[in-house]
């Protein structure tokens, strides 16, 4: 399982960097994108949304099923990423690479509730 | 705990993502599903599908009793090996389950049920061969596996792995099957390719498994079977039809012969009773997004629902059968109802895709 130690993770599956400006770049894990197999859909939320801490913000579809994506934290949206809309399959090619959105968290601190690599490896058993 | 096939290890060794299906530990995939429905369009590919039971019916009236206890009417079964596609009805007209049925002679046939469905048919089969009195047994062959082999080089394939099968299948028509020592050899297949399913004893399915992927099959999971047989219009029991819902309905009508109208079979007079309700057709969906099954779709004649939906990797496109008011017809636009949201789709006949050609 490829869970790189310098971002941060939800129970629900996405991962989180934490970038210099304080902003956070936000996607769903390898484990998720193996277990959901060939993506085929991404839904994604508008720039200037403002969302709320676990809220169902976007979706991703494999051709198996659909999944919710959740906000990390509180915040504001900033941007989507329309290259990975435009390509679904980058998210199996390279979960890490293929980002979903990037959200300015409403409270600086909320990152620190957020799961280190080896609290999301136990998390997933 | 789920029940394995004998092909358990050979999966977990190929590295499958394994599944629940129906009480059953299935590979869903090895890898990428879209790449194992290419195989089966393209090249070849092949699927576990020993979860499925196959029964074997043996006795003077057996043809009788198939004949009230189907919709589709083996009578029509004279060649030796010729397979039928047909629903068993309960007295409602509902599908208790849709079967494939093998005529070996007038007194054997082979009977191939769903998994999810299994106990239930034996336990209906045979309660109606107690109440009609019927001088037939029914055998279950859980000592069998199956694997279908499918893609457009599906036979060649087969032949090249086991030697001595090309003699024994080669004249095969399409819905045929002819016994190969203990392996039975029948053309048929749930995915709108050209192929095998190969019914064989328990002890023989490893060696034969590893001797297709020798011969080039690649190994598919459950995930490809579902987008392949929904590109090819085919139903899945349990989300196109169940016990409530009438073959009519369904887009089954062509499985259900009323021919010889001194037949009587178990649902005939509900059928003639209630008539056709709805219909099924296939959508395409026009708008991004994913049609998924019980999704509500709006038309001019009224409201229906999606039966199957998923994402088709031959249009690249998303597809569904749907279950719609009478009137609608095929080139009508419509709308899906996808998380709040109205989608449009168009309305198509099914099949979407059939011997590696998009057709919708």
């Amino acid at each position: 399982m490829n869970t790189p130690a310098n971002l941060r993770y939800t129970a629900s599956h996405e991962w989180v960097r934490v970038e210099a400006d304080g902003t956070l770049t936000v996607g769903v894990t390898d484990h998720a994108q193996e277990a959901l197999g060939d993506v085929v859909f991404l839904e994604l939320p508008e720039a200037g949304r403002v969302v709320t801490k676990e809220e169902a913000i976007a979706v991703i579809e494999s051709v198996k099923a659909a999944s919710d994506i959740y906000a990390p934290v509180a915040g504001e949206i900033l941007e989507a990423n329309q290259a990975a809309v435009d390509a679904p399959e980058s998210v199996n090619a390279d979960a890490y690479a293929a980002w979903l959105f990037k959200i300015k968290p409403a409270n600086a601190a909320d990152v620190d509730g957020l799961l280190d690599a080896a609290g999301y490896e136990a998390a997933i058993g | 705990m789920a029940q394995q096939t004998p092909l358990y290890a050979s999966h977990i060794a190929a590295g499958a993502r394994m599944v629940d299906f129906a009480g059953w530990d299935m590979p869903v995939n090895y890898g990428s599903q879209i790449e194992e429905h290419h195989a089966v369009r393209r090249e070849a590919g092949m699927f576990d599908v020993s979860h499925m039971l196959a029964l074997d019916l043996e006795g003077a009236d057996a043809k009788a009793f198939l004949r009230g206890l189907i919709a589709n009417d083996v009578a029509k079964l004279t060649e030796p090996g010729k397979a039928l596609y047909s629903c068993m009805l309960n007295e409602q007209g509902g599908v208790i389950d849709d079967l494939i049925v093998y005529f070996l002679t007038d007194t054997r046939y082979r009977i191939v049920v769903n998994a999810g469905t299994a106990d239930k048919d034996v336990a209906w089969m045979q309660q109606r061969l107690a109440a009609t009195g019927t001088k037939a047994t029914l055998a279950v062959r859980r000592d069998l596996a199956m694997i279908a082999v499918q893609g457009p080089n599906a036979r060649a394939k087969t032949w090249a792995a086991l030697p001595g099968a090309e003699a024994a299948s080669a004249n095969l028509k399409v819905f045929q099957a002819a016994e190969f020592g203990s392996i039975f050899i029948a053309r048929t297949g749930y995915t709108g390719e050209d192929g095998f399913e190969l019914t064989l004893p328990v002890d023989k399915a490893v060696a034969t498994w590893n001797a297709l992927v020798a011969a080039g099959v690649k190994p598919c999971g459950l995930g490809a079977r579902d987008t392949l047989r929904l590109e090819a219009g085919m139903a899945l029991y349990g989300n196109d039809m169940d016990d409530t819902v009438s073959p009519l309905d369904a887009g089954l009508a062509w499985t259900v012969d009323f021919k010889d109208e001194s037949r009587d079979f178990v649902g005939k007079a509900a059928l003639v009773a209630n008539g056709t309700g709805k219909q099924t057709l296939g959508l395409i969906l026009e708008d991004k997004g994913v049609l998924r099954s019980h999704q509500k779709v709006v038309t001019a004649q009224g409201e229906g629902e999606t039966t199957s939906g998923t994402f088709s990797p031959t249009l690249e496109k998303s597809i569904a059968l749907a279950r719609l008011p009478l009137g609608v017809a095929a080139g009508d636009a419509v709308e899906v109802e996808i998380r709040g949201k109205r989608l449009k789709a168009r309305v198509v006949k099914a099949p979407f895709a059939r011997n590696g050609k998009a057709l919708a």
